[in-house]
């Protein structure tokens, strides 16, 4: 059997074990999506979106649905909690009572697990969950439609500020066959409402799994969303990911992807400025070594006039690790006065890591402001020089130099526990990393 | 002991010959200006003495306080020591000037045997040593040269070498594009710098900095040779006459040199 027959022979045993009462046109959708994956299928690289990676690590893998969604203790989950968070918990794609602690949220606030919401309110779940990331065109999100099944979900109301950054915490634990999972996440954010979510994606334990989530965010108008991913499985894991962005007007996004493990990983991020005033910010930083690859790729949609969109992807590579980026601006015939900029950065540390950059402009209105660049290099011999010139070693020399490569994405995290869940992983994986501990 | 002593030194920079047979020495206490025209070896003879390499030497050798200096790495000199002050100081986005400092700093104390420095030890030390160079307490916590004037980048070379504390320090055109005023900070920290433990080379374009920097010896370098040395009143010649008259002696003897068609 093939892999597509096999994913939809388990999408069969996963909607025969469905217990939960589901919105109808929740029902009909993922019969409609896997279908359409059925279409797709897993793409190759003839595919255009998917020349530069390599799938076959999915097409060779019988996936089957996560049994178990426990089987560790409290102590494991420490290192994924940020203090001063409302911590909310997936275990293999599936929300956990007993490691959440929500704690207090604002009057009105919903955060809870999408299967919870779809009983509790049906109505919000149907207004948005699965309107805003298109199945029909990607055969990853039509996955985890048709396999829509929990996830978190996050609603603020109209005028609500969330003080405290909500720590989605998405565990992957490898169970004896390989598994996949699709998380489905949800952010609205009503009017003039404000939170910032920390989504993580980490594994307990060794040994092949995919993660295939979808994260929606719908950002009302004069929204501000500011958002974090951290995405460090092991690199035995499959990671294909999709986060999808509709702002409407006078809202601000932001989004911070850091990504440095999983083996195999894909970031579609996409966003729609739907409005005018919009303002998008889109950041990530990826560190991949050995055989990983990552590929982002980027799409943002200026479908109103007077938006603004910056964008800046860094990526520093070692060993055979291979890395894509691939971003589209695109701006409709409506959208005058654009503002929008486009960079990718990447940093090889070894002879044998490759990157492809594809920058790109599509432009229909004639008065805006667009820029793309993309340059990929190695350390600069004058700076490893004069920084050794000053008594400091040459490795570490170079472990300052790819710091300060990745400082100004590490300078943009607002989030404390975020940013030094970051520079701590920079001091560890950097050659004489307490000097550059001790230097920054 | 002589600090320095260069022997008959080539290097070879892409393929092409920019030393061609470089003798120098210089005592400890001494201060030594280097001067000469555009493409005539001075910063290749600076940094071939800090150690970089991309610049090969292909003959002649250099002790440094009796021992082989070529045969050290960039880091193991500034251990040992030694100090350039870059031309063009290089910007380090989100490394601190000061844990910079302190973390080069320790990392020479260490190779001296000596005990790293804590952070409050090294914070007043260093407050001292700002006052030298008259640098802004912000620059301090700023990454390293990081949008600073062109001014502030050489004031923070000097700043870096007053911390570092070298037994020999070279400064390459550390005066170029400064201001007067700018000018007189770096020389003032230069001066007080001078010790008889300490030896400077300054290389420089033009003899107005020797005006503030009083040096013991001037040499004129001229085609990868110092050709012509001399008290600081060669510094005032070289400014009246140009280094034409240098140019030609040196096209005439090499023109003796060659062997006759």
């Amino acid at each position: 059997m093939g892999a597509v027959e096999h994913l939809q022979s388990e999408y069969r045993k996963f909607v025969d074990g469905l217990s939960e009462s589901w919105p109808a046109a929740l029902t009909e959708r993922r019969g409609l999506a896997i279908e359409r994956f059925g279409e797709i299928g897993i793409p190759s690289r003839r595919a255009e979106q998917w020349r530069f990676i390599n799938l076959n690590a999915i097409r060779e893998t019988p996936f089957r649905l996560p049994q178990s969604f426990n089987g560790f203790g409290a102590d494991d989950l420490e290192p994924f909690r940020y203090e001063g968070c409302h911590q909310i918990v997936l275990v293999n794609g599936r929300f956990s009572a007993d490691y959440s602690e929500l704690g207090e949220l604002p009057e009105g606030v919903v955060v809870a697990s999408l299967a919870r919401a779809a009983v509790d309110h049906p109505e919000l779940v149907d207004e948005y969950v699965g309107k805003l990331a298109k199945f029909e065109e990607h055969p990853f999100v039509a996955l985890n439609t048709a396999f829509l099944r929990d996830g978190a979900f996050i609603y603020v109301p109209r005028g609500v500020v969330v003080e405290q950054p909500i720590n989605l915490i998405c565990l992957g634990v490898p169970e004896a066959e390989a598994v996949a999972f699709y998380p489905r996440n949800l952010i609205v954010a009503g009017e003039s409402s404000q939170v910032t979510v920390v989504e993580q994606y980490a594994s307990l334990g060794e040994g092949r799994y995919m993660t295939s989530p979808v994260t929606e965010v719908a950002a009302g108008p004069n929204a501000v969303i500011d958002h974090y991913k951290l995405q460090r499985e092991s690199t035995d894991a499959i990671h294909m990911a999709t986060f999808q962005i509709h702002q409407q007007r006078d809202s601000n996004v932001s989004s911070h992807s850091i990504s440095w493990g999983g083996g195999l990983v894909r970031n579609d991020v996409n966003a729609v400025l739907d409005g005018e005033g919009c303002e998008s910010t889109l950041n990530g930083l990826y560190m991949v070594e050995g055989e990983q690859q990552i590929d982002n790729h980027m799409r943002v949609d200026h479908a109103m006039p007077n938006c603004d969109s910056h964008e800046l992807y860094k990526g520093i590579l070692e060993g055979r690790s291979r890395a894509v980026f691939n971003g589209l601006i695109h701006v409709h015939k409506d959208a005058q006065k654009t503002d929008a900029k486009q960079t990718n950065r990447n940093l090889l540390l070894s002879k044998d890591a490759l990157v492809n950059s594809h920058p790109q402009l599509e432009i229909f209105a004639d008065d805006v402001k667009c820029t793309h660049g993309s340059t990929t290099g190695h350390l600069d011999d004058v700076a490893v020089f004069y920084l050794r010139s000053r008594g400091i070693g040459e490795e570490a020399a170079r472990s300052l130099l790819t710091y300060a490569f990745a400082a100004d994405i590490v300078e943009r995290i607002k989030v404390d526990s975020v940013r030094r869940e970051l520079e701590e992983f920079l001091f560890r994986r950097l050659p004489k990393g307490e000097v550059v501990r001790q230097a920054v | 002991m002589s600090m320095l002593e260069i022997k008959n030194l080539h290097v070879r920079v892409e393929e092409q010959e920019i030393i061609k047979g470089l003798d120098l020495t210089v005592n400890p206490g001494e201060v030594h200006a280097v001067m000469g025209p555009n493409g005539s070896g001075k910063s290749t003879l600076a940094q071939v003495l800090a150690g970089k390499e991309e610049y090969e030497v292909t003959a002649g050798e250099v002790h440094y306080k009796g021992e082989e200096l070529l045969e050290l790495a960039p880091e193991e000199r500034a251990r040992e020591g030694l100090f350039l002050a870059f031309q063009y100081p290089v910007e380090i986005p989100g490394v601190s000037n000061v844990y910079f400092l302190k973390a080069a700093l320790n990392a020479i104390r260490k190779h001296r045997g000596q005990e790293e420095m804590d952070a409050m030890d090294f914070l007043t030390y260093v407050r001292e040593k700002m006052k030298l160079v008259k640098m802004d307490e912000s620059l301090l916590n700023r990454p390293v040269n990081e949008g600073f004037s062109g001014g502030e980048k050489k004031r923070n070379e000097i700043f870096h070498l007053s911390v570092l504390d070298p037994t020999l320090a070279v400064l390459d055109e550390t005066d170029s594009g400064l201001d007067i005023d700018a000018l007189k900070i770096v020389s003032d920290g230069v001066n007080s710098l001078r010790s008889p433990d300490r030896a400077f080379i300054v290389i420089t374009h033009y003899q107005r900095l020797l005006n503030y920097i009083v040096p013991d010896k001037v040499h004129a370098m001229v085609g990868g040779r110092i050709v012509e040395s001399g008290g600081k009143e060669l510094a005032h010649k070289l400014e009246e006459k140009g280094y034409a008259w240098l140019e030609e002696r040196v096209a005439e003897s090499e023109l003796a040199a060659a062997p006759s068609a």
